[in-house]
């Protein structure tokens, strides 16, 4: 699965750790549903930290698009609460 | 694309969060099928689509360039501000010297309101540089991409056939249309970051015109320096008197004092020399002590 940072580039993870991209971005979609500050701060970089520290990261030049993107990683809460509503960050 | 579809099926918050962010490279894609779509010759899309990257490119090197320049503006600001604080420190300290600790006071308190004023610009230098870089780094990451982009793009023209261009050239526009609303987003966050701080450090530029600044710190014309100015000239006419009533020991009447001028003693001299070790050896009269006052 290829990843894609916002503002940072693309990863390829390996499929087993999707299992644990998911756990933490369970735990980052609960804290950002309760406007959970600190929890939010804590599983976006554990998510990002996943991403970057096991992803193998693709080069520059690498022409794929991703599968999963998250959002720059200075997001603040209120834009991932807006990401989360479906307004979409991107959506222009 | 649906390369791994059994985890996302775990607990409803990770169907819906991950599904947001599934979703977002879906519209990136999305994106890159509608520019397709209007073209009835693939290959022009191509050439178009290359024509958009290098302009985007374009946007984000000027993008570089404009914050580069805010940082410059804030980093002058704040060695002007350094510069006026340094002042008063020194100030401060030459009035405790004398004695004034009023004045050493009223120069410390200046300075405490400047050092906040440092210490924003310092923060918002911070961020600024934080932005160069991403930015730099996104115009390299785009260039390597567009570099890429337009090798496959010759080679897609090249070996053109109607039956296979479509997925070539699909394959080679996602991957770039979704750098692009990447770096495109990226030049975004930082124009409006930039925007704030040009207001902050617009407010700053007119402090520091309107002269209210230099009212505090100016050269030699605010009352901090003019009082320690007044203060140094009057001890030391007081000190050349002292030194002088000294020597003559009270012997000596003060109306010979012009004739002191034409004769100076050695042990005069001597005196003389220890206050004022730079000075010209001949004699001053005591009544233009100014010219030869430490400053």
């Amino acid at each position: 699965m290829i990843v894609r940072i916002m503002g940072e580039g693309q990863w390829k993870l390996a499929d087993d750790k999707v299992d644990t991209l998911n756990e933490v971005d369970a735990k980052l979609e609960a804290a950002v549903s309760a406007g959970d500050q600190g929890g939010f701060e804590s599983s976006f970089a554990a998510l990002l930290d996943l991403v970057r520290g096991q992803g193998e990261k693709l080069s520059d030049d690498d022409l794929h698009d991703s599968d999963v993107i998250l959002p720059p990683s200075d997001s603040t809460l209120a834009e991932m609460k807006e990401l989360i509503s479906g307004d979409g960050l991107i959506a222009g | 694309m649906a390369r791994t579809p059994g985890p996302y099926a775990g607990t409803e918050g990770v169907l819906i969060s991950m599904s947001i962010f599934k979703r977002m490279s879906t519209i990136f894609r999305a994106k890159a099928n509608k520019a397709l779509d209007k073209a009835e010759d693939p290959r022009e899309t191509l050439d178009y689509s290359y024509q958009k990257q290098l302009e985007l490119l374009q946007k984000v090197r000027r993008g570089v360039a404009d914050v580069a320049t805010s940082r410059k503006r804030v980093e002058l600001q704040a060695a002007q501000l350094q510069s006026q604080s340094d002042k008063l420190h020194s100030q401060a300290q030459k009035a405790l010297s004398m004695g004034r600790e009023d004045l050493a006071r009223e120069a410390l308190t200046r300075r405490s309101g400047l050092q906040g004023q440092i210490e924003g610009l310092q923060a918002q230098h911070a961020q600024l540089q934080g932005e160069e870089e991403k930015l730099t780094l996104a115009s390299q990451r785009l260039q390597a991409k567009v570099e890429s982009f337009r090798t496959r793009k010759e080679t897609i023209k090249a070996t053109y056939t109607a039956a296979e261009a479509q997925t070539r050239i699909n394959e080679a526009f996602s991957g770039i249309s979704e750098e692009m609303s990447d770096v495109g987003l990226a030049v975004q966050r930082a124009e409006d970051k930039t925007a704030q701080m040009q207001a902050r450090a617009g407010a700053i530029d007119e402090l520091l015109a309107s002269g209210a600044l230099d009212d505090v710190t100016g050269t030699g014309t605010d009352n901090i320096t003019l009082e320690l100015d007044r203060m140094a000239s009057t001890s030391d006419v007081e000190s050349e008197l002292a030194s002088m009533k000294a020597q003559l020991g009270g012997s000596e009447a003060p109306k010979q004092l012009s004739q002191e001028n034409a004769q100076p003693p050695a042990q005069q001299s001597a005196v003389q020399d220890t206050v004022q070790p730079a000075q010209q050896p001949a004699q001053q009269p005591a009544q233009q002590p100014q010219d030869g006052d430490a400053r």
